[in-house]
């Protein structure tokens, strides 16, 4: 039952490059309307952890299964359709189209339209577009090259592009890196708010704790490839060991930290 | 059994020159990244110059010190191009250097028919090595066991030289990381240019080396190129072992082929060449390729489709141009007939290079086989000229299919260098394979039907034919599959993070652009009543690149504006002066480092700055309807 129950179930994933094992047999599951969030110290493994979860690498072994179907290894386009939805470190979006375009794009693909060689897309469902960009809060720059647009609002419209496929599951692979600090509060509210909305699954990687603590319901902590704590933001803050590598090893974690977007 | 002993050891001789040239290039291109298309014409002037130095020197020291001279006159040649041309297009896209070097080349070729004419010209026999011994009653050429010597020294000479030396360890560290290199305090310039120096250098020297063996004349240096670049897809570019390796196989495979397939030997090559790309993309030796640099395109305002006025002001230029039998005499109609088949021609590669970002060096393949697939139909078959229309473009569809499946495997450089090689194989097999294509000779007597055999109802035809395409591949640009195919150019990333396959994608687009492009190939086969080899040689490919260069890569129907102004113009050009290449490669070099948004890109450009102030209200008015003339 709990098998089922689980959106995103990850059992025993493991990667090495060469004699680096990056990430060694890490387990979680995630259930619908679920904020998890997954921290630790700079080439902890998150980045790579991320890669696998939805195709962008290869895992060498262990399994990840959405919603009870086996999707390891799946290329990404296919994650996508199982209602996966994925923003990036650094944002990647479609710099010589308009805002609204870039949205277009997703939900032309989403309705399955993309060998359609006739119809007009700057047309194509104008108001959907229109409801996710306002739903973020960028519907006052729909007409804008998106090559044009500051960050914070890039990070925004990849959030609107990760909606249009109504996904079950969004990873954001540090959303808030880059930003002014009142906007990556903003955006995080923003997100958790619609991910209990629409009982949307949200798995996120971040350097930024007051994000983390605000927001996640449980907390995934990563060292050296391994998972070495996982529990709610009470028992995460209070666990040794945690502490040990934030504070005691050398990496500590300052302020230098938080304006820094390195993974 | 001796007889495929000789066959061998004749394939290792020509390996030697290849293995040079393609060294040259590799080295370049890992400090560089540019592709340098010039590295043929600099192999050609090796061996024009060493012509000219070992007549006049006597001996062999005369003879050994004119190769070697040759080489180093050309190295010096090859650095003055560095520093007046390449350091201006180093940030430049890809297209836009292999673009450049190749306007070099046409230069170079034209030069080189002034200073040395036009005939073959046959070099002395190397003193000391002119006869052959016998093997088991085969003669082989003693100065072809020298080459064979040669390669490996060199790629020995190389690796020390790489290894053991100062500039070697840094030329590498340019290679992996060239940003690094420059932090850490390294002159950049010289190094590149000094890098640049070596590789024309080697080059040089092959074509030098190549006067007791061969004729040297102006043509070589595009044989030798495309050799070249097979050589490095195959090798892998940067990798010296991976070219040395390469040359080997291309220059047995070479050898064996024309034992087994005598026509069309390049086949086997082309096989070969299939078979690695699929096994290893980045060739045998090669590393896969970090994140292509921004193809052309990625500054561009975004695209929209043509208001009413602008759609207004196509249909009335398109209804001044169909008056044109009113006017115009028998010859401006066949030569608009010829424009307008070179606007669709122009306007199928604009959509794979602009919208789909993937240069093509060898559309004319696709033009050539739709040509050569009327001549077929109309000849052999005897079918009528709207089954051949129909038709004849459908051969263009299916090589599309097949190359486009392998080309769209790659990206960047290595996709230019394989469609080049693609069009090569397709003019090679025009050529070679007589029985068939007629060879140089072509097939003649491809005539049009009776009703549009006027000039003035051909034309009618070309320019219907013409209009109907340019908006049918406009409602392409605007259409979902168009927008798909701009989100894979723009961000491989995003596209397969929202469901977009790529790689289908672009194959997809490849196919229509070569159908395109195979139907301009049929109505040109009627135009000319004629079809030959050169419909799919590599002058027609960048005939086309230029087009849409000069109209603007990064506008939407700029290619249409370029295509009739580069076509008018050349038409002029070859009336009116000899030199056409050398004036040619002049436009295009000038276009690179001083024009790259193009005619329209320009306008475009004014007009949003403000400095045109007249068109300032209808901005986007304008310019459409500029790009939709």
């Amino acid at each position: 039952m709990s098998e089922a129950a689980a959106l995103l179930a990850v059992d025993g994933l493991t990667k090495s490059y060469g004699g680096v094992h990056a990430v060694r047999g890490v387990s979680f599951k995630l259930t619908a309307g679920e904020i998890l969030a997954l921290i630790g110290p700079n080439g902890a493994g998150k980045s790579t952890c991320f890669d696998m979860l939805n195709g962008q690498r290869k895992p060498d072994r262990g399994r990840v299964q959405l919603l009870g179907q086996d999707i390891t290894g799946q290329p990404p386009r296919r994650v996508w359709r199982l209602g996966v939805g994925r923003t990036f470190q650094i944002t990647a979006t479609f710099p010589t189209m308009t805002v609204r375009e870039n949205v277009q794009v997703a939900l032309v693909s989403y309705a399955s339209q993309i060998f359609n060689l006739w119809r007009s897309t700057p047309d194509f469902q104008r108001d959907e577009a229109d409801r996710l960009l306002a739903l973020v809060g960028v519907e006052g720059y729909a007409e804008r090259p998106c090559g044009e647009l500051a960050y914070g609002d890039l990070k925004r419209l990849e959030l609107a592009i990760a909606l249009a496929n109504q996904p079950k599951l969004l990873l954001m692979d540090e959303p808030t890196a880059g930003m002014a600090p009142r906007d990556r509060i903003e955006l995080m509210r923003l997100t958790a708010r619609i991910a209990r909305e629409q009982s949307i699954g949200v798995l996120f990687t971040e350097h930024d704790m007051d994000v983390v603590f605000e927001h996640a319901d449980r907390i995934l902590v990563l060292n050296r490839g391994t998972l070495i704590a996982e529990g709610s933001p009470e028992d995460v803050r209070r666990d040794p060991q945690v502490r040990a590598i934030y504070l005691g090893e050398g990496l500590v974690y300052d302020a230098r930290h938080q304006e820094g977007a390195g993974a | 059994m001796s007889f495929y002993v000789v066959q061998f050891l004749s394939g290792l001789a020509s390996a030697a020159a290849l293995f040079l040239v393609a060294s040259g290039l590799s080295i370049i291109f890992g400090v560089t990244r540019i592709v340098n298309f010039a590295h043929g014409a600099f192999y050609m002037l090796g061996a024009y110059v060493a012509f000219s130095l070992t007549e006049r020197l006597s001996g062999a020291l005369g003879f050994w010190g004119g190769i070697v001279s040759a080489a180093v006159i050309v190295a010096l040649i090859g650095v003055l191009v560095e520093m007046l041309l390449l350091r201006r297009i180093y940030r430049s896209p890809e297209l836009f250097q292999l673009l450049a070097t190749f306007g070099l080349t046409l230069m170079v070729e034209d030069l080189a028919v002034l200073i040395w004419g036009p005939d073959d010209l046959l070099g002395r026999r190397a003193p000391g090595l002119r006869g052959a011994f016998d093997f088991f009653g085969q003669a082989i050429p003693t100065y072809d066991v020298l080459l064979r010597v040669l390669g490996p020294v060199v790629l020995g000479a190389l690796w020390l030289l790489f290894h053991r030396t100062r500039w070697g360890v840094l030329v590498r560290a340019a290679t992996q990381d060239r940003d690094m290199v420059a932090a850490l305090g390294v002159n950049q310039k010289w190094l590149f240019t000094s890098v640049f120096a070596l590789g024309v250098f080697l080059a040089a020297l092959g074509g030098a080396l190549q006067i007791p063996r061969d004729a040297v004349n102006h043509t070589m240096d595009l044989r030798i190129i495309v050799d070249v670049f097979v050589v490095v897809v195959i090798g892998g570019l940067g990798s010296i072992t991976g070219a040395f390796v390469a040359a080997v196989l291309v220059s047995e495979l070479n050898a064996f082929g024309i034992l087994i397939f005598p026509k069309i030997s390049i086949i086997l090559v082309f096989l070969v060449m299939a078979v690695v790309l699929i096994v290893r993309p980045w060739g045998l030796f090669g590393k896969p390729e970090a994140a292509a640099r921004q193809t052309p395109g990625l500054a561009v305002q975004p695209w929209r489709p043509l208001s009413a006025q602008a759609r207004l002001a196509f249909v009335g230029v398109l209804i001044l141009a169909a008056a044109l039998p009113l006017l115009g005499s028998n010859y401006a109609l066949i030569v608009g007939a010829e424009i307008a088949i070179f606007v669709i021609f122009a306007v199928s590669l604009h959509f794979l290079m602009s919208v789909g970002g993937m240069a093509s060096f060898g559309h004319a393949a696709y033009f050539g086989l739709g040509a050569y697939g009327v001549a077929f139909l109309a000849k052999l078959a005897g079918l009528p000229m709207v089954a051949c229309l129909l038709l004849g473009p459908l051969l263009g569809l299916f090589g599309a299919i097949v190359f486009g499946w392998f080309a769209v495997q790659l990206s960047g450089v290595y996709f230019a260098m394989l469609t080049l090689a693609f069009a090569q194989i397709v003019w090679s097999i025009a050529f070679q394979w007589v029985d068939v294509t007629g060879g140089d000779n072509g097939i003649l007597g491809v005539w049009p039907a009776a009703l549009v055999a006027t000039p003035a109802r051909f034309y009618w035809l070309a320019l219907a034919i013409t209009a109907l395409s340019v908006v049918v591949m406009r409602v392409l640009v605007f259409s979902p599959f168009g927008y798909a195919l701009r989100a894979t150019r723009d961000s491989g990333l995003r596209s397969e993070a929202v469901g977009i396959n790529s790689k289908r994608i672009q194959w997809a687009a490849f196919v229509i652009a070569g159908t395109f492009a195979a139907l301009a190939g049929a109505l040109f086969a009627y135009l000319k009543g004629s079809v030959f080899p050169d419909n799919a040689g590599i002058a027609l490919s960048v005939d086309s690149l230029v087009m849409v260069l000069l109209g603007g890569v990064e506008t939407v129907s700029g290619a249409v504006v370029g295509a009739i102004v580069y076509k008018a113009l050349s038409i002029w050009l070859v009336s009116y002066t000899e030199l056409s290449k050398l004036v040619m490669g002049a436009v295009i070099v000038v276009l690179v480092v001083m024009f790259p948004k193009g005619i329209v890109g320009t306008f475009d450009g004014l007009i949003r700055s403000g400095k045109l102030s007249f068109f300032k209200r209808g901005s986007q008015r304008a310019t459409q309807a500029e790009g939709a003339e």
